[in-house]
C-alpha cells in the first residue's frame, strides 16, 4: 500500500480505533482485505502498539492517583540512558517513560492506588537504583485533558442545528 | 401592528417568502438529543494560529476601520493566493474587495449590476439568498432546475433555454450548495462560449472552490475571455472553518469592483478588522489545513456515500461542498413531509431540498460536515427510518 494511504490508516485508527477495517477501506478507496493486511503488517512492526480507550477514570472511582516522577541519573558508558530505561520500563506501575532534555533525565509516569502506594514504589524501586541521583515526585491533582481530549467539558456542537 | 401601519412596509420585501430552512430551524431545536445532519457549515474550529493572529490584532488595539475596499495587505494576499489557484492575475488595488462574508459580495454585485426589470437567470437548487437578492435589487429572477441526471450541473441548451433579450446576469455557483455539484472545464467552456455570443456578466459564487474531490476547481473566469465579465466571490468561512468571522470577498472587472465597493461603503463601511488580520494569516499559511480538512471531508464523504448504497438510497455522487443530496421521491411523500418526519420519528434534522428551490422537491440536503461517530449514529437513524416506511 503506499506510505500516503498507510498514513491516512494510522491518523483514523489513532483517533478512533474502533473504525473497521471496512469502513476504512470505504473512506480510502481502498478494499476491505487490503487495509487488513496494511493493519497487520502495521501491528507486526510495532508501528500500531495497541487499540486502547481513554477512560476518565475518576467518573468511575477516586482510588486512582497518577504521579509524575523527575528522575536524575549518573549514565555509565555510551548506552547507559538505554540500560537504565530498559530497567525502569519494566516495572508494571510505570505508564509512560521519557528521557528529556533540561534540568532532569527521565520523567516517569506512574499509576497507583494510594499515595502511599506510590511512595514506596519510587523510594523502593526507583530511587535505589545505583544510578539514580535524586527523584522528585509530583502528585496529579486533576486531570482536564489527554490525548487531545478535554475530559472536564462535555462535548457539545457549537454550531446552529440547521444553517443555509 | 394596524393595518394601516403594516401598509408601511416595503411591498418587496413582505412579498419574499421567509426561508424554508429558518422554519425548519425553529422545529428543530426544539427537539432534545437531536442528531444533526443539517448544518451548512465546517465542524473544525478555525485553526488556532489563525485566530491567534485574530487575538493579537484585538490585543494590539488593532479596532479601527480599515479601507473600504479591506487592509491593502489582504488584498494583496488574496491576489497572490487567486494567482497561484486560479493562474488569473488581479490588481490589489482596483479589482478585489473584502465583503462581510460571500453573502454580501452577492448582494453587492447584483446591485452594482441590475437596473429595474434586468433579468437574472441562475442555477437551483441554490443557496436561500440568490432569488430574494435578485428581487431586492429589483431585478427578474429567471431560475433554471437543474436535473439529477445531469449530476446538477448547468447544460447549454439549459442556459440558451433560458436567456430572452433582456436578460443580463448569469449566476452560477459550482460547487454547490446544497447538491454537492462540480462543472468542470469542459462543462464551462461551453457555457462561456454562450456567456460571451449573449454580453451576459457571471456571477461565479465559488465560496466552496477549495473543497472539490475529483478535480481541481476549475473557475469560470479563467476560461478565454471571461475574466472581465466575472465576478468572482469567494471567502473564508468554508475553506478555513471561519463563518462567524463573516468575511469573503469578490474579484473582478476594476469598473465592476469600483461600484460594488460604492454600495459596500455606504451600506457597511468596512469589513470586520479583527477578521481581516486572521484572514491575512489564513492566506500565508492556512494552507495546510485546508489540505487537512479536505482530505476529511473526502473520507466523510465516501463513507456517507457508502452508506446510502447500503441503504439502496438513490443519490448522484456529488464531488464538491460537504453535502451529499440523496433522492427520496421512492417514499410518496414531499421532502418537508420526509425531513419532518424523520426528526420527529428519529430525532435526526436534515434540510428538505425543496428549501433551495422547488426543484430540490424530491430530495433531502444531508451534510456531512460532521465527525465519522456522528454519521455513524445518523445513518443507524436514517436506516432504522427508511426501513420502517418501506415495511409498510
Amino acid at each position: 500500500m503506499e506510505q500516503k494511504k498507510t498514513e491516512q490508516i494510522l491518523h483514523l485508527l489513532a483517533k478512533d480505533s474502533r473504525l473497521t477495517n471496512q469502513e476504512i477501506a470505504v473512506m480510502l478507496d481502498s478494499t476491505e482485505d487490503e487495509v487488513a493486511e496494511t493493519v497487520h503488517q502495521l501491528e507486526k512492526d510495532k508501528i500500531i502498539c495497541g487499540y486502547h480507550t481513554l477512560v476518565d477514570w475518576n467518573k468511575v472511582n477516586d482510588e486512582d492517583v497518577t504521579a509524575v516522577v523527575e528522575l536524575r541519573v549518573t549514565p555509565q558508558g555510551g548506552d547507559g540512558y538505554e540500560r537504565i530505561a530498559e530497567k525502569i520500563k519494566d516495572f508494571p506501575q510505570v505508564e509512560t517513560l521519557y528521557l528529556m532534555s533540561g534540568t532532569y533525565d527521565f520523567l516517569v509516569m506512574i499509576k497507583g492506588t494510594t499515595l502511599k502506594e506510590i511512595s514506596l514504589f519510587v523510594s523502593g524501586n526507583l530511587a535505589s537504583m545505583e544510578e539514580v541521583q535524586s527523584t522528585t515526585t509530583h502528585f496529579a491533582l486533576t486531570k482536564y485533558k489527554e490525548l487531545g481530549v478535554s475530559f472536564a467539558t462535555p462535548k457539545s456542537d457549537k454550531r446552529m442545528v440547521v444553517t443555509p | 401592528m394596524s393595518d394601516s401601519m403594516r401598509e408601511l412596509l416595503s411591498k418587496t420585501v413582505t412579498n419574499l417568502k421567509p426561508s424554508g430552512i429558518r422554519k425548519f430551524f425553529d422545529v428543530a431545536k426544539e427537539i432534545p438529543d437531536c442528531v444533526s445532519l443539517g448544518v451548512g457549515e465546517p465542524d473544525f474550529d478555525t485553526p488556532w494560529h489563525i485566530r491567534e493572529a485574530g487575538i493579537e490584532a484585538l490585543k494590539s488595539g488593532k479596532t479601527f476601520y480599515t479601507s473600504n475596499a479591506g487592509m491593502p495587505e489582504l488584498r494583496k494576499e488574496i491576489c497572490d493566493y487567486k494567482k497561484k489557484k486560479m493562474g488569473l492575475t488581479y490588481d490589489p488595488m482596483k479589482e478585489v474587495f473584502i465583503s462581510v462574508g460571500g453573502s454580501e459580495a452577492i448582494d453587492v454585485a447584483l446591485r452594482a449590476l441590475l437596473n429595474p426589470g434586468d433579468e437574472v437567470v441562475f442555477v437551483e437548487p441554490c443557496f436561500v439568498s440568490y432569488l430574494p437578492c435578485i428581487v431586492m435589487a429589483g431585478g427578474i429572477p429567471v431560475s433554471i432546475p437543474l436535473k439529477e441526471e445531469n449530476e446538477f450541473r448547468l447544460t447549454p441548451q439549459e442556459l440558451e433555454a433560458a436567456l430572452t433579450p433582456k436578460t443580463k446576469v448569469l449566476m452560477i455557483s459550482f460547487p454547490n450548495n446544497p447538491t454537492g455539484a462540480i462543472m468542470e472545464r469542459e462543462d464551462l467552456e461551453k457555457i462561456a462560449e454562450i456567456v460571451i455570443a449573449h454580453n451576459l456578466i457571471v456571477i461565479s459564487d465559488e465560496i466552496y472552490s477549495e473543497l472539490t474531490y475529483k478535480s481541481e476547481h476549475v473557475s469560470i473566469a479563467s476560461l478565454p475571455g471571461m475574466q472581465e465579465r466575472t465576478i468572482v466571490i469567494d471567502g473564508f468561512s468554508k475553506a478555513f472553518a471561519m463563518t462567524g468571522w463573516r468575511l469573503g470577498y469578490a474579484l473582478g472587472n476594476a469598473e465592476i469592483m469600483e461600484q460594488m465597493i460604492k454600495i459596500h461603503q455606504f451600506a457597511i463601511m468596512c469589513a470586520p478588522t479583527v477578521s481581516q488580520y486572521a484572514a491575512v494569516k489564513a492566506m500565508k499559511d492556512g494552507e495546510k489545513d485546508v489540505v487537512m480538512m479536505r482530505e476529511s471531508y473526502n473520507q466523510r464523504r465516501k463513507y456517507l456515500m457508502n452508506e446510502f448504497r447500503k441503504l439502496d438510497l438513490p443519490c448522484f455522487e456529488p464531488y464538491g461542498a460537504f453535502y451529499a443530496f440523496p433522492n427520496i421521491s421512492e417514499f410518496g411523500m414531499t421532502s418537508e413531509e420526509f425531513a419532518t418526519r424523520l426528526l420527529h420519528e428519529e430525532k435526526l434534522a436534515v434540510v428538505p431540498g425543496s428549501a433551495f428551490g422547488e426543484c430540490g422537491e424530491g430530495f433531502i440536503r444531508v451534510s456531512y460536515a460532521y465527525s465519522i461517530e456522528e454519521l455513524k449514529e445518523a445513518m443507524r437513524r436514517m436506516g432504522k427510518f427508511i426501513k420502517s416506511l418501506r415495511s409498510k
